[in-house]
């Protein structure tokens, strides 16, 4: 046991990684949060009156709400008036090219390993860069827009194709949802925007890549995907944050439009701040996430590898509503040290013959609580409806918590429903296996781990899959059950 | 029992009622008892009846069902008259037992065949078992059924008057079954019933006990029960819950129970009638070598609303508990499952494993399923499984390839799936009745 605690001890000493701070200049908002605020980030990105008007209506019915405590999670009580709402790096005007973009900006994506130089010269992935909630820039515009795809930051979205934002804002993820997604609707200063028009393939990986920088600020962002009739498009989505030890808040609203035959794939690499090994700091993400399959045989999927944050709270969901449409859900979620973690799925069934998939597979170490909460939903006009959901928890070490909280909701007799979910620590005859072929127990473990996750990391597209394994690895260092 | 208006505020009702029911006890609302009676009705008094927003209760909406259907209006309560001839009726037939029978909630002496001859064995009523006894009664009533969390058992607790008590004594193994014949009789105006059974099963001994529920009459009669089970160390116990007659039963039940080391504890719980059951097992599993069996079945038709939520509570290492519930769902009924296996910091090498499966069989049925696992030790093996589907096409195929007649088939092959919950049914007889109840259900 002995061994274990010491490896244990290693294994919670390990750093962070991107916790580097940025010397930006950034033009902030005031601390608070009253109906000026959201008029000054709404003149502060000129936007037009309709979307003001959607903003404050949010923020009117945020007031009327009160924050949930139904998760299985803990901290102390947020201050919205102690956090800044609007926090841009300051440039003067917006750049044409990434040459212009600000040298300190992109030294910072190049620490992050995303260099935006190289991303003009790598085919493969266009990214869209946000720091502090505000879009810096975005590459591969150009040769996107040949085809048809839109693919830019929301306020540019707002300002250039204001026709689509206003028919497609809100209407997966209406302003009066939850607590978070209400905050979001009126304070979001920006996000990623993307358009796929008919019949579209998207040539390469779109991508996101977030970066909380100033102090106190909030990170807001809305990031909005429509795919219309049998298009495609490949999405991802990656997080880092500087080190600081108080709470920094991230409350943001992703919502995917599917139309017939379309299909969107949306992955996630988050790795905000989870704060140092006595629980200190980190970042609060508490996001809403939710596809719509609108059209017939129209198929959204998320992968998610969760690794980071203090607490995250997130329930990407599919509402299936088109006849013979596929929702996904795949995601590996680990918790180390103080982390918490509140995260699953919803699956709402509402066409025939809808299908959708679970896979869930926790990892817990530290004094972390790792908790997966979904909700499959089979309405009465959902014939022939199937779900497989596999939830699965690994612990590693004695004061850490695994649960599962599935709701399973079923009105149509034709459905069929699958749930298994198992809790376990890795064998001790695994390990031994490894031992006894000359393997370390550090390499076992991961080696072990890494075949745990394997039905999702396999999900993730190429790029993106090697990187998830190596913080996989990274972030469970020597660590042994 | 008369039609109820919806207006009334069932929370304010009771509260007021058990006013009176304090005066009535005359004088003895000094005791330690009535102590915890009082401490009861305060916690439902901040517990509330539940709503929608009740997690424990959210696919059951008791308070409206209740609230429908009946005006709680306080009665004194009495025993009403039932022939014995009447009673007879009602026994399960064939079965050599210790019956017990509470007509409303009270223990009715004449009625029950209790020839002990067995020493060590106690059962009697649970009112004169405090009288009698008051500290031995007073050391277990209330300490394990916590009237602190859930808003009925409070009720239950406030307004406990009787009931059975039953002691085995240590080493002792009882010949023959116990039967507590828990009738609901609605003919008789009677606005709620509230047994309260205690059994406390000494070291190294062993019991069958059976509580069957039975509704008697046209009218819907309400009931809420609390059973408290102590199960001390190495006992072995066997543990029925029958609810198979009377449509029109509103039913809560609350059975609690505390294992001591290397104790076995097992459950079936069958519900095949009434309009509403809510069945709340609660198995706590508080040292080490422990075993818990539970397993349910439920058979459903027209509008009827079985609601069963179970938690397995492992605080101590090396216990298992294995729980299965099966459901066949028909006509406009609606099933919750809502099963919790909680394994605390210290219950290293714990095994718990749960499956709920059910099948539906009307477009206007439905089934909620909520099986949860909150595990806080590493060193467990702990699974869980629920699956909702129908009846295998090619299973119905292979037999009416072989002759049998569709209704048959299917009958056949529902009776194959809900016959494995019947596994821990060791008293033939009792398996025979259920059985047939069972076979009947299916047939309609």
């Amino acid at each position: 046991m002995s061994k274990d605690t010491e490896i244990l001890e290693e294994l919670t000493s390990s750093e962070y990684k991107y916790g580097f701070e940025s010397n930006i200049e950034a033009d902030s908002a005031p601390k608070g949060l009253n109906e000026d605020i959201i008029r000054f980030i709404s003149s502060k990105k000129n936007e037009p009156e309709w979307m003001l008007e959607w903003r404050l209506k949010a923020y009117r019915h945020w007031l009327t709400l009160k924050e949930p405590k139904w998760p299985n999670v803990s901290y102390p009580e947020i201050n919205y008036q102690d956090i800044i709402y609007y926090s841009a790096p300051k440039q003067k005007v917006a750049p044409k090219s990434l040459d212009e973009v600000d040298p300190e900006l992109r030294e910072t994506f190049e620490k992050l390993g995303i260099s935006l130089d190289e991303q003009k010269r790598l085919t493969g992935v266009a990214v869209d860069a946000v720091i502090d909630s505000v879009s810096v820039a975005t590459t591969f515009k150009d040769k996107l827009a040949e085809l048809g795809i839109i693919f830019c930051s929301f306020s540019e979205a707002v300002q250039e194709h204001p026709e689509l934002v206003k028919k497609y804002i809100g209407s997966v993820v209406p302003v009066n949802d939850n607590y978070f997604a209400a905050l979001n609707s009126a304070v979001f200063s920006d996000g990623s925007f993307c358009y796929i028009p008919k019949g579209v393939r998207c040539p390469m990986e779109l991508s996101t890549y977030f970066r909380i920088n100033a102090a106190n600020t909030g990170q807001f962002e809305r990031t909005l995907i429509i795919a219309d009739e049998g298009s495609y498009v490949s999405y991802l989505e990656g997080c880092t944050a500087p080190m600081r030890d108080e709470n920094q808040l991230h409350a943001a609203v992703v919502e995917l439009y599917a139309c017939d035959h379309a299909e969107i794939k949306y992955s996630t690499v988050q790795n905000w701040y989870p704060g140092d090994k006595d629980g200190k700091g980190g970042i609060y993400n508490f996001v809403t996430k939710r596809g719509i399959c609108a059209g017939d045989h129209s198929k959204i999927s998320w992968t998610q590898v969760e690794t980071g944050s203090a607490i995250t709270w997130k329930y990407p969901s599919c509402i299936l509503k088109g006849d013979h449409s596929v929702g996904e859900f795949y995601s590996v979620a680990v918790t180390n040290n103080w982390q918490q973690a509140d995260t699953g799925t919803k699956m709402i069934h509402l066409g025939k013959n809808t299908r959708s998939r679970i896979v869930s597979k926790g990892v817990s170490a530290g004094q972390s609580q790792n908790s997966y909460r979904g909700l499959v939903q089979i309405h009465k006009r959902a014939k022939n409806a199937r779900n497989h959901s596999q939830c699965d928890s690994l612990l590693m070490g004695d004061k850490c918590g695994a649960h599962t909280f599935p709701y399973i909701e079923t009105s149509n007799n034709s459905a069929q429903i699958e749930h298994e979910a198992t809790t376990s620590k890795i064998g001790e005859d695994q390990i031994f296996y490894c031992l006894q072929r000359g393997i370390d127990e550090e390499s076992a473990v991961a080696l072990i781990v890494n075949g745990y996750c394997k039905e999702v990391l396999n999900q993730l597209p190429m790029e993106f899959a090697v990187e998830a394994q190596k913080l996989l690895a990274l972030t469970l260092e020597g660590s042994v059950g | 029992m008369t039609v109820a208006s919806n207006s009334i505020d069932l929370h304010k009702n009771f509260v007021e009622q058990f006013g009176i029911f304090e005066k009535e006890l005359n004088g003895k609302s000094l005791t330690d008892f009535h102590q915890t009676r009082k401490k009861a009705i305060r916690s439902f008094e901040q517990l509330g009846m539940p709503d929608r927003k009740t997690e424990n209760y959210k696919y059951t909406p008791i308070t409206r069902l209740l609230k429908k259907q009946f005006n709680f209006d306080y009665a004194s309560p009495g025993i009403p008259a039932i022939s014995k001839a009447a009673i007879s009726e009602l026994l399960i037939k064939g079965l050599d037992a210790y019956n017990v029978v509470l007509i409303n909630g009270r223990f009715s002496q004449e009625l029950s065949n209790l020839d002990i001859t067995l020493k060590g064995l106690e059962i009697t009523d649970f009112k004169s078992a405090y009288e009698s006894q008051p500290d031995l009664v007073g050391s277990y009533f209330a300490k394990y059924a916590e009237f602190d969390k859930d808003p009925f058992t409070a009720l239950n607790t406030a307004f406990s008057l009787d009931g059975t008590f039953i002691k085995v004594k240590d080493n002792l193994v009882v010949d023959k079954p116990i039967v507590i014949y828990s009738i609901a009789e609605s003919t008789a105006a009677n606005w709620a019933v509230q047994p309260r059974n205690l059994i406390i099963a000494g070291k190294n001994s062993q019991a069958s006990i059976i509580e069957n529920y039975i509704h008697h009459g046209n009218e819907a009669a309400f009931t809420n029960t609390v059973s408290e089970i102590i199960v001390d160390e190495n006992a072995y116990i066997d543990y029925y819950k029958l609810e198979i007659h009377g449509d029109n039963a509103y039913h809560v039940g609350n059975t609690q129970v505390y294992q001591a080391g290397k104790s076995t504890f097992n459950t079936t719980t069958i519900s095949l009638a009434g309009s509403l059951i809510r069945n709340n097992l609660n198995v706590v599993l508080d040292d080490e070598h422990c075993e818990a069996n539970m397993h349910g079945l439920y058979l459903l038709n027209d509008r009827q609303h079985v609601d069963n939520q179970t938690m397995v509570d492992h605080r101590k290492p090396h216990s298992y508990s294995n729980e299965l519930y099966k459901g066949i769902l028909g006509g406009n009924s609606t099933g919750v499952f809502n099963g919790k296996i909680y394994v605390r910091q210290d219950a290293q090498k714990t095994n718990a494993f749960q499956s709920n499966k059910n099948i539906l069989l009307s477009d206007e049925a439905s089934i909620n399923t909520k099986p949860q696992l909150e595990i806080w030790a590493d060193d467990v093996k702990c699974s869980h499984g629920a699956t909702t589907g129908q009846l295998d096409k090619e299973q119905l195929f292979y037999l009416r390839s072989r002759g049998l007649g569709e209704q048959e088939a299917r009958s056949l092959l529902l009776y194959a799936f809900a016959i494995d919950a019947l596994e821990n049914v060791k008293i033939d007889v009792l398996k025979e009745y259920i059985d047939h109840h069972i076979s009947i259900r299916l047939n309609r």
